[in-house]
């Protein structure tokens, strides 16, 4: 599934760090790579994600930019389309809002209108998801809006492995990808993460557990609470497969139709609320493609249909798709 | 609409219910929640409500037939339930030509019994009456019942179709069930469903089709409902994680009738008397607890003389402002209470996994009738004074005797008190009501010369026995109990009145 040359070898690293990792080395390859962003240059990023970046390939590579979300993306359009291969930073997902116009007006768009003669080799990074005590403007899964356009790509990675291998098939890629990455892996997740260059497909879903009685689609963070309540099940000798997506658009058809058609039994779960949603989208393709395999209704489990992450931390666990939720929903999949 | 209703869950290891008795017939309006059948399970005869209004448009599982819990016991046709300003329109108009759709719909008993009554000309008081009533509403509704009735077939047919075998009407099945069934060619009556309401699984054909693939050759042997599902063993999942097993499973080591003893007739100077269901139901009871528990007994002497002289001076007054008579079995059913929260194990049930202790204390009284058992159920009855106890039991008794008790007054009961004392009974051992750790006794109240200091003195002694499961207790907590309610009993000031 991944191609893998020139590794030299392999370490234990941070979702962070596999981010940094990705971009520095493809910065060393590629002097068409650049970053800018509101505090990625001498602060590193809110997050650290860029840290020391600016010290290594100076301040005409990566640029603190003005508190302006729709000029961020709107010069990265425009450098892309002159010929580098820039990394627009939005800081939160929260506030890629300003910028829509420009993602969804003209990147997405800039091959279809100019017939093919015009691409926008454009990364659009930004974290999302919640419980990190972010409340209302720190916390959204916006992700769906953006799946739902024709001419984007959008992928999530969940793991060290794949962060770095995505982020530079995604700067390599001829088109605009929207890079999200859910800010509790950040320090939270760690994974073995080879050194030098490998790159991971951008169109391609993962099996992270084989088993047989049940399909998880995931991805994100969410992949990670599947994980421990699948666990969970296993001690009751119920086997269940995890499907981390990864690409969220192009969506892994195949991959779904083939876990969800063996199990019978489907459970998406995602952060985000449910309507019109990435969970949406799969339990619309099982219902197309795998109806003779179905043993239970497919089953979905996602934020509530309410306006934004509370602060409050009780409420923002209520909010939170946690490992128990998934255990529970589980439980009811299995038993039916 | 064909609404399937199926076999209620009567009980937290109830499996199955026999249906007893058919209140509707084919053709027959009901009202939502009205009774619709008469079911027995352990010691239970209860009443299922209708979840609809609507026609009873089939009989799936005749008088007499036991029925796993979730499977179909007959259905309901709710088309028939519009208004009924307008009744032609409740039934399918294509299935019934239009004359005796009329003479018909005019004629048919809406939802409620009321029109049946007003075109009789007795008085509706008459239990007569009414039954003629009924007979004749289904004479009248012949030609719409038989149209029901071939739609129902029809139905069925359909799902057969469908289903690739003769026998999956009433079955829920999923389509990756019917795709294995047409694969393997199974018959969906030989397996037993492990999923909720018994619906057979994806895993469950497969498992059978490898068993059956495994002893190719060999015949499958048929296998009832009422048998338990084939060994699992990691298929014991109940929807959330809890103690109490899933019930499925729990049905395993259950006979389905309690001995195997053959009997070829009537001998010389013998007769047999027929089993009535309740009857199957109590001895299958009976014969499951003494086999689930083993029994230990103990029994105390208990003075009852400030009770005596509490409910003598009180209940004159008592049943002017209540309705009901004071009786000894309110104030023991208190003690009862308050000894279970000192003693949480005897409030509890016997699981593999550990002691499962009750938080609610819900108080079943044996309720002795003539040809059954009822243990309606006052939930959490340490939420009530004596009075409240008093009145609750009174209320319960009555409804039990006339047959109206509802569903969730004889389920879920924690601890039984049985007042055998009524009966004139001065010791007793009872058995268990599963899956509760114990079971009280009470007998009668009689004044007996007792030795009190160095005196003889005449005192009202009753004997209370306990009958406890030493799996989960043993004699000393069983005795600390006991010993729990004799002192309360004895220490009530003989002065305290009631409220």
């Amino acid at each position: 599934m991944c191609m893998r040359n020139r590794v030299t070898g392999v370490a234990e690293k941070t979702y962070i760090e596999a981010i940094r990792d990705g971009i520095r080395e493809e910065m060393q390859r590629d002097d068409r790579v650049m970053i800018l962003g509101e505090d990625v240059g001498a602060k590193g990023g809110v997050f650290g994600v860029t840290e020391g970046l600016q010290k290594e390939f100076g301040e005409a590579r990566v640029l603190d930019s003005p508190l302006a979300e729709s000029l961020i993306v709107g010069v990265a359009i425009g450098a892309a389309m002159n010929g580098l291969r820039p990394i627009a930073e939005i800081q939160f997902q929260d506030f890629i809002m300003p910028a829509v116009d420009q993602i969804i007006s003209e990147a997405a768009k800039m091959r279809y209108r100019s017939n093919g003669d015009w691409g926008v080799p454009m990364v659009l990074r930004s974290p999302f998801g919640g419980g990190v005590h972010g409340a209302l403007y720190h916390s959204q899964s916006i992700e769906a809006i953006f799946a739902h356009i024709p001419g984007l790509r959008v992928v999530v990675p969940s793991t060290p492995y794949d962060a770095k291998g995505m982020i530079i098939s995604a700067l390599r890629d001829p088109d605009p990808v929207m890079y999200f990455e859910h800010k509790r892996c950040y320090r939270a997740i760690k994974g073995e993460v080879p050194d030098g260059e490998y790159t991971v497909p951008l169109d391609r879903a993962r099996v992270v557990r084989e088993g047989t009685d049940i399909a998880v689609f995931s991805y994100g963070m969410m992949v990670h609470s599947s994980l421990e309540a699948v666990d969970r099940l296993a001690a009751d000798g119920f086997s269940c497969e995890v499907v981390d997506l990864r690409s969220l658009r192009p969506i892994d058809r195949e991959a779904i139709v083939a876990s969800a058609s063996k199990c019978g039994k489907v459970l998406i779960v995602q952060e985000a609320n449910l309507a019109v949603s990435v969970a949406s989208e799969v339990a619309a393709i099982i219902s197309e493609e795998c109806f003779d395999s179905l043993d239970a209704p497919v089953m979905r489990l996602g934020g509530p249909e309410i306006p934004a992450m509370p602060f409050s931390p009780p409420l923002e666990q209520f909010y939170l798709v946690t490992p128990n939720k998934v255990e529970a929903k589980l439980r009811e999949l299995a038993a039916y | 609409m064909a609404l399937t209703v199926t076999m209620p869950q009567l009980g937290e290891s109830v499996t199955e219910g026999t249906i007893a008795r058919w209140l509707k017939q084919p053709g027959d309006a009901v009202a939502k929640y009205e009774s619709i059948a008469e079911v027995i399970t352990d010691k239970v005869n209860a009443e299922i409500p209708a979840p609809a209004d609507g026609v009873m448009s089939e009989l799936i599982a005749p008088e007499g037939t036991v029925v796993p819990v979730g499977q179909p016991i007959c259905s309901i046709d709710t088309a028939g339930a519009a208004t009924e300003a307008a009744p032609e329109a409740a039934v399918p108009a294509s299935a019934v030509p239009a004359a005796e759709l009329q003479g018909a719909a005019v004629q048919e008993p809406a939802a409620v019994a009321a029109p049946v009554q007003r075109a009789q000309p007795e008085p509706a008081e008459a239990p007569g009456a009414r039954a003629e009533a009924q007979s004749g509403a289904e004479t009248a509704v012949g030609p719409i019942q038989d149209a029901f009735t071939e739609q129902a077939t029809d139905a069925a047919a359909a799902e057969d179709a469908s289903g690739g075998n003769g026998q999956s009407g009433g079955y829920h099945v999923t389509p990756a069930v019917r795709m294995l069934v047409r694969e393997h060619g199974v018959d969906l009556a030989q397996i037993t469903g492990s999923g909720i309401g018994g619906r057979i699984t994806k895993k469950d054909v497969l498992e059978f089709v490898q068993r059956r693939d495994a002893g190719a050759g060999t015949s499958i042997p048929q296998r009832t409902p009422a048998e338990a599902p084939a060994p699992a063993p990691p298929r014991a999942m109940s929807p959330a994680p809890g103690p109490q097993p899933a019930s499925s499973v729990v049905q395993a080591p259950a006979p389905a009738s309690p001995s195997p003893t053959s009997f070829t007739g009537a001998g010389e100077g013998e007769t047999v008397v027929p089993l009535t269901a309740v009857r199957k139901a109590i001895a299958e009871h009976m014969v499951r607890s003494r086999q689930t528990s083993p029994h230990a007994y103990v029994m105390v002497e208990v003075d009852m003389s400030a009770v005596w002289r509490i409910r003598d001076r009180e209940k004159a007054a008592f049943e002017a402002r209540h309705g009901v008579k004071l009786t000894f079995l309110p104030f023991v059913a208190r003690a009862v209470v308050e000894a279970l929260q000192r003693h949480p194990t005897l409030n509890a049930s016997w699981s593999d996994a550990g002691i499962v202790v009750k938080r609610a204390i819900n108080l079943g009284i044996a309720v002795a009738l003539e040809d059954n058992l009822i243990v309606p159920v006052v939930r959490d009855a340490d939420r009530l004074s004596i009075t409240g106890l008093a009145t609750t039991m009174a209320d319960l008794g009555a409804r039990a005797r006339s047959n109206h008790l509802k569903l969730d007054e004889i389920q879920g009961g924690t601890f039984t008190l049985n007042n055998t004392g009524a009966l004139g009974a001065v010791m007793t051992q009872a058995i268990i009501n599963q899956p509760q750790a114990a079971i009280m006794t009470m007998d009668l109240v009689v004044k007996r010369p007792v030795v009190v200091g160095d005196a003889i003195a005449i005192r009202p002694i009753m004997n209370l026995g306990l009958s406890f499961d030493h799996r989960i207790n043993d004699g000393l907590q069983a005795t600390r109990f006991v010993t729990s309610v004799q002192k309360l009993l004895e220490g009530l000031d003989p002065a305290a009145t009631l409220v």
